[in-house]
């Protein structure tokens, strides 16, 4: 049977670092320089000229 | 429609429609002197109809290759007809239980009118008629042209619009009759539940199968938020709703939970389901409606990711709130506070990014009232959030929580950020659908626009008002040490505000009737189309139709 403190110390430790690792890896991924061109490029993707599907 | 259906297609929608037509035979045989054997009647009728209608045109001349030269639009402009339907039906529901606020006799008499069994009609029929909907009408939309794919077959779609409607149909048709498993924004009882997961997981596969089709390298921000919405949605409705019926023949079931694990169950879903019902996928449509409609790209495509994952991994522990002094441990109401605090960040995140967008383009907000619907949005979804999180503060909450504040609350976000984006993204979407150079009459979108926003004012405050009232009316002591005023004290003070809260409810529902007529004449116009013959969406003529030549 898990018990309440099992949980509790779970959370407040791995669930502490699991976040802030995450957190830390997504800004990493978005304020790299080297993705810049990706993101300005998929940001005017929408707006690109093309009647239909491409097959 | 149908004609567009292949012949294996056709074939294929008759066999989907008779399994479902022999699943509404059973319900019915074994639900006797239950309101099961009702639902099967309908069921039962809402596919016999179906088959009747692909079998009408069975032998209609077989679609030529050109179809799969375009997107597969005709789910997404029948899934915001549909949309509009619920809407006015949903908004009209409120506005008479809004009615029933003030005078509680405002009922016909019999159960299935009384206020406990129309407000789930109203609720459901906003957020899943309405909004359900609109996600799925947009989402094949966004999906198709962000992955310059087209949908990968022609019956699915299909399945999963009418199979969502029926959902919703018997889930407000069961609360009249008084079927519900008493769990807000999870009322439908346990067979309904079953069938929603298997549309939904259909909905889910949709995706996966068009994405894996794309011509684009990357996935559109847009496309994130929609599928976080559908596999999180998936998640939060099979766990919350667990349960045993009491026999296969009953509508009636029991929770696998009990207790507090319930409570936190139900609000762990409850709110998820405003974070990636209401939140999650209505961003995936701002981000591509509003750029599409300014004519200008997002203002921080880095924003957009980080506030992604932010709404993604912090709303998961934010449902807590809902339990403050309750039962439920003090440290786990305390992470449910701290993470809804934090959420601040993504949310503005989001806000900032529509306004810093539109930077620059003020003079298309001031001619454009569809643009200018998703401009409101933005700055409700500000508002609502910072409001959400302050009220997540225990202390706040003493206060707030069990009053009209929360009402008042969730109708800033349901009114002025979900269906202003909704009905911005649908007066953006329904020209380039429909191919029209615009909708039949701006003058009445903008005449819907100042409705809206009038209507959702006055209920803001009114229930702002109300609610504070009532919070500090419940917590006055006098100098004996007893409570200064009476529950029936209460009520009397609030009157005033209940009155004001029905009349903005009725100037939104004004306004969406109008909607809705604009709409439907804008689908109707003949002759006009073919002038727009690509399937590319174009951005607003700037006051196109809304600046005299005068002017």
């Amino acid at each position: 049977m898990i018990e309440h403190a099992f949980l509790v110390g779970f959370s407040k430790s791995f669930g502490l670092f699991y976040l802030i690792a995450l957190s830390i890896a997504v800004v990493i991924y978005a304020m790299k320089p080297s993705n810049k061109k990706q993101f300005d490029e998929a940001a005017q993707s929408i707006f690109r000229d093309e009647a239909g599907p491409w097959r | 429609m149908i004609a567009q259906l292949t012949l294996t297609e056709r074939q294929h929608a008759i066999m989907i429609s008779a399994a479902v037509a022999v699943l509404g035979a059973l319900m019915i045989l074994v639900g006797q002197d239950d309101a099961m054997s009702i639902h099967g009647v309908l069921v039962f009728v809402a596919s016999a109809i179906m088959i009747f209608r692909i079998g009408g045109s069975y032998y209609a001349p077989l679609p030529s290759d050109d179809r799969l030269a375009h997107y597969y639009d005709d789910p997404s402009k029948v899934g915001i007809v549909l949309s509009m339907i619920w809407v006015v039906v949903g908004l009209a529901v409120g506005d008479w239980v809004a009615w029933q606020l003030v005078n509680p006799d405002l009922t016909f008499g019999p159960g299935w009118s009384s206020f406990g069994r129309l407000r789930p009609v109203h609720t459901t029929s906003v957020i899943f008629g309405f909004g359900g909907n609109a996600l799925i009408a947009t989402s094949f939309y966004v999906l198709q042209r962000t992955s310059r794919a087209r949908l990968p077959d022609q019956v699915s779609p299909w399945f999963v619009l009418y199979g969502y409607n029926l959902f919703c149909l018997l889930a407000v048709t069961g609360y009249l009759m008084g079927v519900t498993q008493s769990k807000e924004y999870a009322e439908p009882e346990w067979y309904n539940d079953f069938w929603l997961v298997v549309v939904w997981v259909t909905y889910f596969v949709i995706y996966l199968r068009t994405l894996a089709r794309r011509k684009e390298p990357h996935i559109y921000v847009s496309n994130w938020y929609y599928m976080a919405f559908i596999l999180v949605v998936a998640i939060l409705h099979i766990v919350n709703n667990l349960a045993v019926p009491i026999s296969l023949g009953h509508t009636k079931s029991y929770s696998a939970f009990s207790g507090v694990q319930d409570a936190m169950t139900q609000w762990w879903y409850g709110h998820n389901a405003v974070a990636f019902f209401l939140t999650a996928g209505f961003l995936g449509m701002m981000y591509y409606f509003l750029p599409m409609r300014a004519g200008r790209p997002i203002y921080s495509y880095r924003m957009s990711i980080i506030s992604f994952w932010g709404i993604t991994f912090f709303y998961m522990w934010a449902g807590s709130h809902h339990l403050h002094y309750t039962a439920l441990p003090q440290w786990v109401q305390t992470l449910g506070m701290t993470f809804s605090l934090m959420l601040l960040i993504p949310s503005w995140a989001s806000a900032g990014n529509v306004l810093l967008t539109l930077n620059g383009a003020w003079d298309k907000v001031r001619d454009d009232a569809t643009l200018r619907f998703m401009m409101v949005a933005g700055v409700f979804y500000g508002l609502t959030t910072f409001e959400g999180s302050f009220m997540a503060i225990r202390t706040v909450n003493s206060l707030s929580h069990y009053t009209d504040w929360t009402v008042g609350h969730v109708h800033a976000g349901a009114l002025g950020w979900v269906a202003m984006i909704t009905f911005g993204s649908i007066y953006a979407s329904v020209p380039w659908l429909w191919k029209r150079q615009q909708m039949y009459s701006p003058k009445l979108v903008e005449a819907h626009f100042w409705l809206a926003l009038a209507g959702t004012v006055i209920y803001v405050f009114a229930m702002w008002n109300s609610g504070i009232v009532q919070g500090l009316m419940w917590r006055t002591y006098t100098e004996s040490g007893t409570l200064a005023y009476s529950f029936v004290d209460t009520l009397v003070a609030m009157h005033p505000y209940y009155i004001a809260r029905a009349v903005g409810g009725l100037l939104f529902l004004i306004g969406g009737c109008i909607g809705a007529y604009n709409i439907w004449k804008t689908i109707r116009i003949s002759g006009a189309a073919a002038e727009q013959a690509s399937d590319v969406p174009q951005p607003a003529v700037v006051g196109a139709g809304t600046l005299q030549p005068a002017e």
